[in-house]
């Protein structure tokens, strides 16, 4: 009952979401108030429905409804109940249905905190929006029912939840990642709407900065939740893959990039108007690529359209018209916007667009690789894949490319500025910044290692002239507080992404450099000696858990001065059958200690895996510094302020403001 | 004489998309030569279609029993099948939690002068009742396949 409740109540969602796609878009062409008015009430009421649909699916699920199908394929009784709810998006149906919920709550957010906008373009970003909904509680209701039955043989007992998806990084994960996918619909909705209304001047920027930031700092997240799940739950200790199902969430994220420096240009000066559309365009079409990539089927074999012909053709319909339409319309409205500003070779605009032509190319390249094994397939071609191999050496060398720029990128002025001035300005942390970084691997590994002083001098570049930088802004205080406090919180913001990023450099480099890692085959009782670290097998004997049986070991490791015992597990989960491996991990800020138990061999013995890995946390702890700085940006007074008008406004950071 | 200010802003942005673009497409062309390979069935390379030395995947079902660790290291051989013909692997490694015998697994290595795939890597790519979608082509196209129940992957519903 309950679940047909929640089936009555997507359906109800979808009236209101072809309500809220046609009636206000309709009024602003028909200057009618009222029905302009209709978008924000039709908006949280597509929230309310959605909601009242995805808490009735949680509820079949907490409840052990094995008589509704996701339920019965996804969930078990034994399972604990946070991992029941976890259930809920770990099959395609439910997943979809959360997504769906997300879209609402941004939605209902942009209704709600965007009273200061023109009603007009309110209307037409809300209709958007709406029409998005659309196209994804159609896809629902047509080929993904989350609420179908098993009748009238209902199964006893359900199939259990993937073992590799119990887990609590797993259960935050896919929320956080449809967040920051689904929020690059709001940007999506600006750009679009900008289009229809043929305004895009500097206004829809700052309103769309915000939200695109948001959006970019959940993706940001996500990823590095999925990088971290990958790295303990997976047993293999890698922390990116370049797999098509990781990339197709790094693609939006480095198009998403391009975006928010792309706006950043649009906003201050007012150029690369029709370009930042194009990515905002591209962004959302990458996600919406991405989130179909991933569920459908299509990436693990190209004939999943064959098993499914109706979802495959639903997936080419709906992004063919999202795309084709935003092109078409861009291609009809964009030269009506082209912008008439002009700068200088050496200036921040150039530097920004310097970062869009990279990011972009880095999408491009990994766009390239991830689909150019399903195109081989289609084509019957071949089977082929592409590894890590191909994506390491296109991407880590325009990463290189890119942080030479990036150093110059805070300290630069709009407009026009001189090679003079950065050389002034920069000299000193660029030398630095290479003794630094030629030293780092002396002082820490007693030898010279290339990649790693590259690293070094590139992560020392980015933060001593960020450093520079903020000395030179806090002179201009009378005191020290009064020029932090001169300073906006988008500055801090953009200076803690960066340095984020800077982490996540070093993070990958060192990592990759320093790691020791080691398979072996131990009995119990036996010695590993690695250089710097002792690994002894002390026992091996059983555990249970609540729904799995277990071998543990209890291994004893000395690490330098210290010394302490790790327990990985081999788990077999009662349900499904299936064999887990949990990795024990002893980890500290600049280093992971990394066991994990392969298989039992005769005599007791097991295949052992034993990774020492310096600076590994950098790389996630650098993704979170760069979502905290754009959430930070949110902070920023001039995206609060009720103002309607095209000013621009003048920060400190924004240097000398032109035009 | 001058350049317009918009003319010269358009040559600036042609000018920066030509160089990067050239430049990303020289290293993705120099980066997919010799980094992609290709996925052959047993029987295919049992009819000597695979040039030694080359890096390639392949795969199938790990025949019964065949499944021989060394006794003092990591070392590990078997053979897989597609049912017209069996290929014999050898590993050093710990392998995967799904690899089971009579299970589906896809390898990538090189073949060497007796035809064993001295693997770099093994795969067991699926759960319970799915199989990597290579191999479930691969029996699709042998005899076997055609009598036997191999599904071509994990339904949806």
């Amino acid at each position: 009952m309950i679940a047909e409740f929640g089936h009555l109540s997507l359906v109800m969602s979808l009236c209101v979401a072809v309500a809220l796609g046609v009636i206000p878009l309709l009024g602003s062409y028909l200057r009618r108030v009222d029905m302009m008015a209709l978008g924000p009430g039709l908006a949280i009421a597509l929230l309310v429905f959605t909601g009242i649909s995805f808490v009735c699916l949680t509820y079949a699920f907490v409840t052990d409804d094995f008589s509704v199908v996701i339920v019965a394929n996804n969930s078990n009784s034994l399972l604990p109940t946070g991992f029941k709810v976890a259930a809920i998006w770990g099959g395609h149906e439910g997943s979809l249905l959360l997504w769906i919920l997300i879209l609402a709550v941004w939605t209902a957010a942009v209704a709600l905190f965007s009273n200061e906008l023109p009603a007009v373009f309110q209307a037409r970003v809300l209709s958007v929006l709406g029409g998005v909904a659309i196209g994804f509680l159609l896809f629902s209701l047509l080929t993904s029912n989350p609420f179908a039955r098993y009748l009238p043989a209902v199964p006893l007992e359900g199939q259990d939840l993937n073992p590799l998806l119990q887990d609590i990084g797993l259960i935050i994960h896919p929320p956080m990642l449809y967040l920051g996918y689904v929020g690059f619909s709001v940007a999506f909705a600006f750009a679009l709407a900008a289009l229809l209304g043929g305004q895009l001047d500097a206004t829809w920027a700052r309103w769309s900065r915000p939200w695109t930031n948001l959006a970019w700092a959940f993706l940001t997240v996500g990823i590095m939740l999925g990088s971290w799940w990958a790295y303990y739950e997976l047993g293999w200790g890698g922390w990116w893959f370049w797999d098509p199902v990781e990339n197709a969430s790094f693609m939006p994220w480095l198009a998403g990039t391009a975006l928010i420096h792309s706006l950043a240009v649009t906003e201050k000066r007012g150029v690369f108007k029709s370009w930042t559309v194009l990515l905002a365009i591209f962004t959302f079409s990458l996600s919406l690529l991405g989130t179909f990539l991933v569920r459908s089927g299509v990436l693990t074999s190209v004939h999943a359209f064959a098993t499914d012909p109706t979802r495959g053709v639903f997936i080419l319909i709906f992004l063919g018209i999202v795309v084709g339409g935003s092109l078409t319309l861009y291609a009809l409205r964009a030269p009506a916007v082209a912008s008439r500003v002009s700068f200088g070779w050496l200036s921040r605009e150039v530097l920004l667009l310097i970062n869009n032509v990279i990011f972009l190319a880095a999408t491009l390249t990994v766009l390239f690789g991830t689909l150019f094994p399903l195109l081989m397939d289609a084509l019957d071609l071949g089977k082929y894949s592409v590894g890590p191999p191909y994506f390491n050496a296109v991407f880590v060398p325009l990463m290189a490319l890119l942080i030479p720029f990036m150093g110059i990128g805070p300290i630069s002025r709009w407009k026009v500025d001189s090679g003079r001035r950065w050389l002034a300005e920069l000299l000193i942390p660029g030398l630095s910044a290479v003794v630094v970084g030629v030293l780092f691997p002396f002082v820490y590994a007693g030898e010279f290692a290339i990649g790693v002083a590259l690293a070094s001098i590139l992560a020392g570049w980015l933060i001593l002239s960020l450093s520079r930088d903020l000395i030179t802004k806090l002179r201009n205080g009378k005191t020290l507080r009064h020029g932090l406090r001169r300073l906006s919180p988008s500055y801090y913001g953009m200076v803690l992404a960066h340095v984020g990023f800077a982490c996540s450099v070093l993070g990958v480099s060192y990592t990759s450099h320093y790691s020791t890692e080691k398979d072996v085959r131990m009995a119990p009782g036996e010695t590993l000696s690695l250089p710097g670290i002792t690994v002894k097998l002390d026992s091996a004997y059983k555990v249970d858990g609540p729904n799995y049986v277990a071998d543990e070991a209890l291994f004893r490791i000395t690490l330098g001065s210290e010394s302490f015992d790790m327990k990985p597990q081999k788990r077999r989960y009662v349900a499904s059958g299936t064999v887990m491996t949990e990795a024990a991990i002893n980890g500290k800020l600049t280093r992971d200690v990394y066991v994990a138990l392969g298989e039992p061999l005769e005599d007791g013995a097991w295949a052992v895996r034993v990774y020492h890995k310096p600076f590994v946390r950098f790389i996630w702890f650098g993704a979170l510094l760069m979502a905290g700085g754009a959430g930070l940006t949110l902070l920023d007074r001039r995206y609060r302020r009720a103002r309607r008008t095209a000013t621009v406004p003048v920060t400190v950071s924004s240097g000398p403001v032109a035009s | 004489m001058p350049m317009h200010p918009q003319r010269k802003q358009r040559l600036m942005l042609v000018a920066f998309i030509v160089v990067f673009t050239s430049v990303a497409i020289g290293l993705m062309l120099y980066a997919l030569r010799g980094n992609i390979n290709l996925f052959y069935p047993p029987a295919e390379i049992a009819a000597g279609k695979v040039p030694q030395g080359a890096s390639i995947r392949a795969g199938g079902m790990v025949v019964p029993g065949s499944v021989q660790r060394g006794t003092d290291d990591l070392s590990v051989t078997f053979r897989v099948t597609d049912y017209q013909a069996e290929l014999v692997v050898s590993y050093s490694g710990i392998l995967p939690d799904l690899f089971a015998e009579g299970e589906g697994i896809v390898a990538a290595g090189v073949l060497d002068e007796q035809g064993v795939l001295q693997a770099t890597e093994v795969l067991a790519k699926h759960d319970e009742n799915y199989m990597p979608p290579e191999v479930a082509d691969a029996l699709a196209q042998s005899a076997e396949a055609s009598s036997t129940d191999y599904g071509q992957g994990k339904t949806p519903e």
